[in-house]
């Protein structure tokens, strides 16, 4: 294939000390010839001056004097290697936990990340955190290459309990697109050529599946922004807007729009150096001229009238922290987002996440290689979307107003709900304390507050899950007659009637059930933004799905109900008779016989079915969101 | 002819950008913010292949305006006379501010390898010379040529690379670098030197001299050339009184032979040796670039003199 038709991979590698991460690559770059005679014997000759006898190709990527002295990778390294139709380049990370922001660092341009897992040592801690950091910076394609087979004698049961202890795990993250290869670096095995030794496996090898893993799908080619970088201006008949196409498609003609100012104009031309551009799409560097002479200059964004980002200056994300000095609330850092620098500040420090276990904990501060969720104010707005949704305009960083050093890497979730914050003011005003905020609810002409303030009570959803069988629409229906006698307005929404009609289309394999859940909480959403009390009853058996719902909801407002109820009793009652057929093994999938039920960590309100009555349990509730103050005594 | 994004989507029915143009489009992106960002930025500008690229992505980034920045060529007095005509000409061709730079006192002094050693030559004359240019003219950013793909601590380098008052690299102590958002504040007295070549390689670099038609040196050309060699490397004859200014080494005229070479990489003369090879047009420079069993900086002296010189080198602030 021509140079000039290669296409570009970039992919990072990470493991644990010793899993064979520098093999593996010394391996990559030996088979597709990209180690020079002169390097390789430098190489040789270091190893022999340490009395080992064959070359150690760790040295070769180990580039600094401190790392080859302590034989660990302390800093990023870029590698480079290319076949014949994919140029490659390997951001070569290290897995120590007290390096989590130099993985980071690696890990943010790449396209594909590569977790190598010893397959004598199983799935470890580090193995998950990883597996946890591709998911946060959303890398879209992940490979899980379990390693030094060769010393298990390339045993399929050892691979194959590996594959499915980290395929439950990685179920609770948000990756899309995950690959096992079972490989030994040293030795070769499936890496380059398919190995002799696992005939039982029949996927892809390592450089195969590097070599063909489409990634230019994974680019936002919808939502078009053009932060400007600099403005070019040789002479006064010539005005430009220098900048990248962070993402989406531009041809002259079309209408476009500056932020922040709102004025609208059309793209006169598409400049670059070797010609004007028909169009230009994510990724080009190009100057763009506009048919009006408007104002515009470094750090505004141009935008297509029709599809804007989100413009705000109060935004939640989450945060990586990268500064040896911890996170300080009363530090205004300097925020730089695309081609715009502002001053911002930490609003609110929600939570922090322990990056081995997954769970939120509570903090009011960072160290150094912490992550958590927080609330960002910043002193002008900012023009944004999701991170998820964009990774360039999603992302930034803060940067220490005294040191000028990095301090984090940030990745935009959303605007706050302002939802809350007309709650908070309306409260404050309460007490006496004026406030002119110029926050409103968008799109709805009657707020909550004021459905709220004519209800007589505030708006929650009240998420019910457990156990088919626990009780979950008893309680519900209970709960809900009685609501609705005091005078509330209610809605529920129950997993059966949801199926015959707005989820009609789904069915039961897990992607499904994802599918059906995330509906059912937008619904959900909706309703509460109506005022009521929404009461949902799902057996919602994994976390992720109810920590969808938790997410979209406002803290405080969402209350997990766990209906305990112990799976014997369960099987005894079998109200519906799904447990026998699932005995029977006629319905796949039927959670607490042939899939997993992941019971609430946390949640705001646990009953017991089989120990109390239906009637005690609706007290317990009614008394629960009084003391939340969703109801009033 | 070179593929335009245009051709290559026709072609591809998609949205591909293909690599040389995606690794254009990223230099271009760092060139801008720098400019943008600091208030006096440089490019260093050595007259080697890779300057040449650098150079014209600088075009490229600001068309139609003009480059920017002034370019500084950090000269020791050492360098191949082919490269000061070719710098003379070209800059003036495109009409870039050229300033040159040289550590005057050493080179009045004699400084040579021969005569202070590799080390302390480079320090001299490269080092501090480089220092003394970006605190003369009050830079506070330079432009680098320097690629990842070159020496193994080059490969540890971030793209803005934060340099203290003395110009020192301190490696541990890196910034965290993030998407492509740089962090370019600095404190006062520190500069940051960027690398906007860090992810092209070798074979990258003559790919897209010969897609753009770059003028380069014809140092880097095939040529009989008269050589004598010494510790493996080649030195041409014409230029031996410079390697030898102590004429220490006798060079006996049954040493010298009459052969075919090129410099695969250009420095400062003593330092430099030439390659046997019959590379008279870029497409043979690629193939050999492509086969070549050896790395790049193979002919450089000044690697050699330990396992971490480069390293060693940039810590005191050579780029």
């Amino acid at each position: 294939m021509a140079e000039s038709k290669k296409t570009l991979l970039r992919f990072t590698t990470t493991g644990s000390v010793d899993d064979g991460k520098s093999t593996l690559i010394g391996r990559l770059l030996y088979e597709t010839k990209s180690i020079f005679e002169d390097q390789f014997a430098a190489v040789e000759k270091t190893s022999k001056k340490r009395g080992q006898e064959e070359a150690d190709l760790a040295l070769l990527l180990d580039g600094l004097a401190a790392e080859r002295e302590q034989g660990i990778t302390i800093d990023v390294a870029y590698r480079y290697f290319e076949t014949t139709n994919r140029k490659f380049i390997i951001a070569d990370t290290p897995g120590h936990e007290q390096y989590t922001r130099n993985m980071i660092t690696g890990a943010s341009t790449a396209e594909l990340a590569i977790i190598l897992v010893d397959a004598r040592n199983g799935v470890m801690t580090q193995s998950k955190r990883h597996g946890f950091l591709v998911s946060l910076l959303q890398i879209p394609h992940m490979i899980v290459a379990v390693n030094k087979m060769d010393l298990v004698d390339y045993s399929q049961q050892v691979y194959d309990d590996i594959v499915d202890e980290y395929k439950r795990f990685s179920q609770k993250l948000d990756i899309h697109d995950i690959t096992f290869i079972p490989v030994s670096a040293l030795k070769g095995d499936n890496v380059v050529e398919r190995s002799p030794n696992m005939p039982w496996y029949d996927g892809f090898t390592l450089l195969h599946y590097l070599e063909n893993v489409h990634v230019m799908a994974d680019k936002n080619l919808i939502d078009f922004r053009f932060p400007v970088q600099y403005v070019v201006r040789p002479h006064l008949d010539f005005r430009g807007y220098a900048g990248m196409v962070v993402s989406g498609t531009i041809s002259p003609g079309e209408k476009v729009l500056a932020l922040p100012s709102g004025k609208t104009s059309s793209v006169k031309e598409v400049v670059t150096y070797d010609s004007n551009l028909k169009e230009a799409f994510a990724s080009q560097s190009v100057v763009l001229t506009l048919n009006d002479e408007i104002d515009v200059s470094r750090g505004d964004m141009i935008v297509r009238k029709n599809n804007l980002p989100t413009v705000s200056n109060h935004f939640e994300a989450i945060l990586c922290w990268m500064d040896e000095k911890p996170f300080s609330l009363k530090t205004h850092y300097i925020l730089k987002h695309t081609s715009r620098s502002v001053k911002a500040s930490v609003s609110k420090l929600n939570y922090r996440i322990n990056v081995n276990t997954l769970h939120r904990e509570q903090a009011d501060t960072f160290h150094l290689n912490e992550i958590g969720r927080v609330e960002i104010t910043t002193s002008q707005p900012l023009f944004f979307d999701s991170y998820k949704s964009n990774q360039a305009t999603g992302s930034f960083i803060l940067i220490d107003p005294v040191t000028n050093l990095t301090a984090a890497a940030g990745m935009i979730r959303g605007p706050v709900k302002e939802l809350d914050e007309v709650i908070r003011i309306a409260h404050q005003d309460e007490h006496g304390r004026r406030h002119s905020s110029n926050v409103t609810w968008q799109g709805q002409t009657i707020s909550q507050e004021a459905r709220e303030l004519r209800n007589g009570h505030k708006a929650a959803v009240l998420w019910l899950t457990g156990y088919s069988g626990a009780g979950k629409s008893t309680v519900a229906k209970a709960l809900e007659k009685k609501l609705f006698d005091t005078g509330c307005q209610t809605m529920l929404l129950d997993g059966d009637n949801i199926r015959h009609g707005l989820c009609g289309d789904l069915g039961f394999s897990e992607k499904d059930r994802n599918e059906n859940i995330r509906r059912v909480s937008e619904v959900a959403k909706l309703f509460y933004e109506n005022g009521r009390i929404v009461l949902c009853t799902f057996i919602s058996p994994l976390k992720t799905q109810r920590n969808f719902a938790r997410s979209i909801i406002p803290e405080g407002r969402f209350f997990e109900i766990f209906v305990r109820c112990d799976l014997s009793v369960c099987k005894r009652r079998d109200p519906k008779g799904l447990y026998k057929k699932a005995d029977r093994g006629e319905i796949k999938d039927f959670t607490g016989v042939s899939s997993p039920y992941e019971e609430p960590g946390n949640p705001e309100i646990t009953v017991e079915t089989d120990l109390r009555s239906v009637d005690e349990i609706v007290e317990e509730i009614i008394d629960k969101l009084i003391e939340a103050k969703i109801l009033e005594h | 002819m070179q593929p335009t994004a245009d051709m290559q989507k026709q072609n591809a029915g998609s949205y591909d950008l293909v690599y040389l143009k995606q690794l254009e489009s990223e230099s271009i992106h760092i060139m801008r913010e720098v400019v943008a960002e600091f208030k006096n930025p440089v490019m260093l500008y050595s007259v080697g292949k890779d300057s040449s690229v650098m150079l014209r992505l600088a075009q490229k980034a600001f068309y139609p305006g003009k480059i920017p920045f002034p370019l500084m060529h950090v000269d020791t007095g050492y360098k191949f006379p082919e490269m000061y005509e070719f710098r003379d000409n070209y800059c003036k061709e495109i009409g870039a501010n050229l300033i040159v730079e040289r550590n005057e006192e050493w080179i009045e002094k004699g400084a040579h390898p021969t005569r202070l050693g590799n080390d302390k030559c480079c320090w001299y004359l490269k080092t501090q010379g480089l220092l003394e240019g970006l605190r003369k003219h009050e830079f506070d950013a330079a432009f680098g040529g320097a690629r990842r793909d070159e020496e193994k601590s080059r490969a540890k380098e971030r793209i803005f690379s934060l340099r203290d008052e003395f110009g020192q690299w301190d490696p541990k102590n890196q910034r965290p670098e993030l998407w492509n958002i740089y962090n370019a504040r600095i404190n006062d007295g520190q500069s940051v030197r960027v690398f906007p070549l860090s992810n092209w390689t070798e074979f990258d670099i003559w790919t897209y001299i010969k897609v753009e038609n770059i003028p380069i040196v014809p140092l880097y050309f095939a040529r009989e050339r008269k050589v004598v060699e010494r510790k493996g490397i080649l030195i041409p004859v014409y230029s031996i009184d410079t390697v030898d200014p102590d004429s220490k080494v006798d060079v006996s005229e049954s040493e010298i032979t009459t052969m075919s070479c090129r410099f695969r990489s250009l420095g400062c003369i003593p330092c430099t040796g030439a390659i046997p090879s019959t590379a008279h047009t870029i497409d043979e420079i690629l193939a050999e670039v492509a086969a070549a069993k050896k790395s790049e900086r193979e002919n450089r002296v000044i690697d050699l003199t330990s396992d971490s010189s480069m390293e060693q080198k940039k810590k005191e602030g050579y780029f």
